[in-house]
């Protein structure tokens, strides 16, 4: 498949430009946006090139409070959201690896039973608990919390069966070894197992934290103080139908400071999975 | 240093399957013990038990006097080396060593010494920042070996340590161990179902067949008297050659109906088994210098030349025979060949398999 023909070069790099601009033009178009004042933007057509307000709207945006919101700055937002995206994902994996080590590497009565139980939760998404979920929220006053935005959503299946799954191909001599070398379960874990699944937890990492990021019913449910928003629930709230009513230039701006932490995230941690990939490589 | 000891140790899988049945195996102090058996004959079983990897379902096992049944792994202060090296990926070849020391609260400087000693005598030195994954197999066994050697430990397993690496490495890596075990003189129990490493490395042999134990022994001594049609045609290769024989009072009936003559061996009424070894086979040149010994006709299937050596595969009787032959054999895929195995190398086994003659 390798070939070194001009036009056929040429062609593969047009498409991947193209498919590039079409991605990243909208992205680019809302930083525009989000330079400008309400009035530039208001008033079609949209410069194609950044305006004179970026620090200033920025300011506004983080720490002057918007209107539309109860005057809370989306830099707490930002906080907001990235405690629950925070939460969820490294709750979502501690609970998930220490409950795959447990139903992996332990004989004990009712494993399977708990094993097929954590596996039917699967077949229940978020949507169809919610109102029972929501139920128990209120009834421990945790509406307005970051308890109650991160607990439910902290359990999860699928990171259990894949850290199970990976726990399996352990090889079973290799547990035996450390059992030999005096290391007990804890030592085991901690010195053997999380070294090993370090890209995985990594990975993991990436997904869970994008999904706590951009969730939104729940949220929706959990918080009705604007101080205890989320960054997409606060954007929402920021949209008002009349258009006169809506700061358009600070919802871009919240748009662009939105999508920065995922971007982040993912670019810090690529980093991480090649150099995981490379090392597992034999 | 430390005596192993096994008393009637049993191990029942479930409710029924019976995977060892009652050994009972004595290792002295710094003895090289090899159990040897086909796949599924329960050494690694056994083998796991003495490590505390396996629950004991019954009998004792022995630690320098002490009976450590009820004892994990790590307080049975024994060194164990698997047949994929278990190795740890993460961790360079120094923490590999270490790892057990650590675990066991050793002082660093005194971890460092011990690590370093072990590297040496195993020639790892210029390896100790390496991971298993930059090393090749000769060298990942060896620190598999260093694991168990810095642990200075009462008692060496081995899980058939050799079975990943190619014939020539084996070969190298089956003569450091034995001198490394003599050089160390530590307790050793090894487990493989090779019967030329079982031979060449072990002081007892213990060859293992459905559970149970079929012989024990110094390794020359079971080649040269095993205790029944298994052990013979286990030991030995090519195995030895066994012949289904009856007797009609003066002479010996072959399983076809082939007369030979008498050879002076008590074979019972019943029939018997005669075995003989594929060197001990001559080719009679004239039929008269051959008086007492077995003669027999072979038409020959096939002859395999391996240099030193050859290989006459005939038949006789309806049942497959090996003559070792020195050097080149003249003899044709066709012919026939006349042999004669002198009296006191015939071994006779009962019906049931077991030795009849001494």
């Amino acid at each position: 498949m390798i070939e070194n023909n001009p036009i056929g070069r040429f062609i593969a790099h047009f498409i991947l430009i193209l498919g590039i601009v079409i991605v990243a033009f909208p992205i680019y178009y809302t930083f525009v946006a989000s330079t400008q004042t309400l009035q530039e933007v208001m008033r079609p057509p949209l410069s194609l090139l950044p305006g004179a307000h970026f620090w200033e709207n920025y300011k506004a945006a983080l720490f002057g409070g918007v209107g539309r919101i109860g005057g809370v700055g989306v830099g707490r937002l930002l906080f907001n959201t990235l405690v629950m995206a925070l939460g969820i994902a490294i709750g979502k994996i501690v609970i998930s690896i220490l409950s795959a080590y447990a139903i992996v590497f332990f004989r004990f009565p009712g494993r399977m039973v708990f094993f097929w139980l954590i596996f039917i939760t699967l077949m229940l998404p978020v949507e169809v608990r919610i109102l029972p979920t929501y139920k128990i929220m209120v009834d421990l006053g945790l509406i307005d919390t970051y308890t109650g935005l991160i607990l439910p959503l902290m359990a999860s299946a699928t990171a259990t069966l894949l850290f199970r799954q990976f726990f399996m191909t352990i090889p079973g001599e290799l547990v035996e070894a450390a059992r030999v070398d005096g290391a007990g379960p804890w030592r085991f874990f901690k010195d053997i197992l999380l070294p090993l699944s370090k890209t995985n937890i990594a990975a993991l990492f990436v997904i869970l934290f994008i999904y706590g990021w951009t969730q939104y019913l729940w949220p929706l449910l959990m918080t009705n103080r604007n101080d205890m928003a989320t960054i997409v629930i606060g954007l929402r709230k920021m949209i008002s139908f009349a258009d006169a009513d809506t700061e358009w230039h600070l919802v871009m701006v919240t748009s662009i400071l939105a999508i920065v932490p995922p971007i982040l995230v993912v670019v810090l941690m690529q980093r991480w999975f090649v150099r995981g990939l490379v090392e597992t490589e034999k | 240093m430390a005596s192993v000891e096994l008393t009637d140790v049993r191990k029942v899988y479930g409710s029924s399957v019976e995977a060892v049945k009652g050994v009972n195996i004595a290792i002295e102090d710094g003895a090289l013990c090899v159990l040897v058996g086909p796949s599924g004959c329960g050494k690694s079983t056994l083998l796991r038990m003495i490590a505390g990897l396996e629950s004991i379902t019954g009998g004792t096992v022995r630690i320098d006097d002490r009976t450590v049944n009820d004892l994990g792994p790590a307080e049975r202060d024994i060194a164990m080396v698997f047949q994929n090296y278990a190795l740890y990926p993460h961790m360079k070849v120094y923490d590999n060593m270490a790892y057990g020391l650590r675990n066991r609260g050793m002082p660093k400087d005194q971890i460092d010494k011990r690590v370093r000693e072990a590297a040496q005598t195993l020639e790892l030195t210029h390896l100790l920042d390496r991971r298993p994954r930059e090393l090749s197999g000769g060298q990942r066994q060896r620190v598999a070996m260093g694991r168990a050697i810095v642990r200075n430990p009462k008692v060496f397993l081995f899980d058939e340590p050799l079975s990943n690496l190619d014939a020539k490495l084996r070969g190298q890596m089956r003569v450091e161990i034995k001198n490394l075990q003599r050089q160390l003189g530590v307790t050793s129990v090894y487990v493989t179902h090779d019967q030329l490493e079982a031979m060449t490395l072990a002081d007892i042999l213990v060859v293992m067949n459905a559970g149970a134990v079929e012989q024990i022994g110094a390794p020359l001594d079971i080649y040269e008297k095993p205790a029944s049609t298994f052990v013979a045609s286990f030991i030995g290769a090519p195995p030895m050659n066994l012949v289904h024989v009856t007797s009609d009072g003066n002479g010996l009936i072959l399983n076809d109906g082939t007369k030979i003559g008498a050879t002076g061996l008590a074979v019972p009424g019943e029939g018997a088994v005669i075995g003989f070894r594929p060197e001990d086979l001559e080719v009679a040149a004239d039929e008269k210098s051959h008086a007492g010994g077995l003669v027999l006709e072979l038409g020959i299937l096939g002859v395999e030349p391996v240099g030193a050596e050859s290989y006459v595969y005939g038949i006789v009787g309806g049942e497959r025979v090996v003559v070792r032959v020195a050097g080149r054999s003249a003899s044709q895929t066709g012919d026939s060949l006349r042999v004669i195995i002198p009296r006191e190398k015939l071994h006779l086994f009962g019906k049931d398999g077991k030795r009849l003659n001494d």
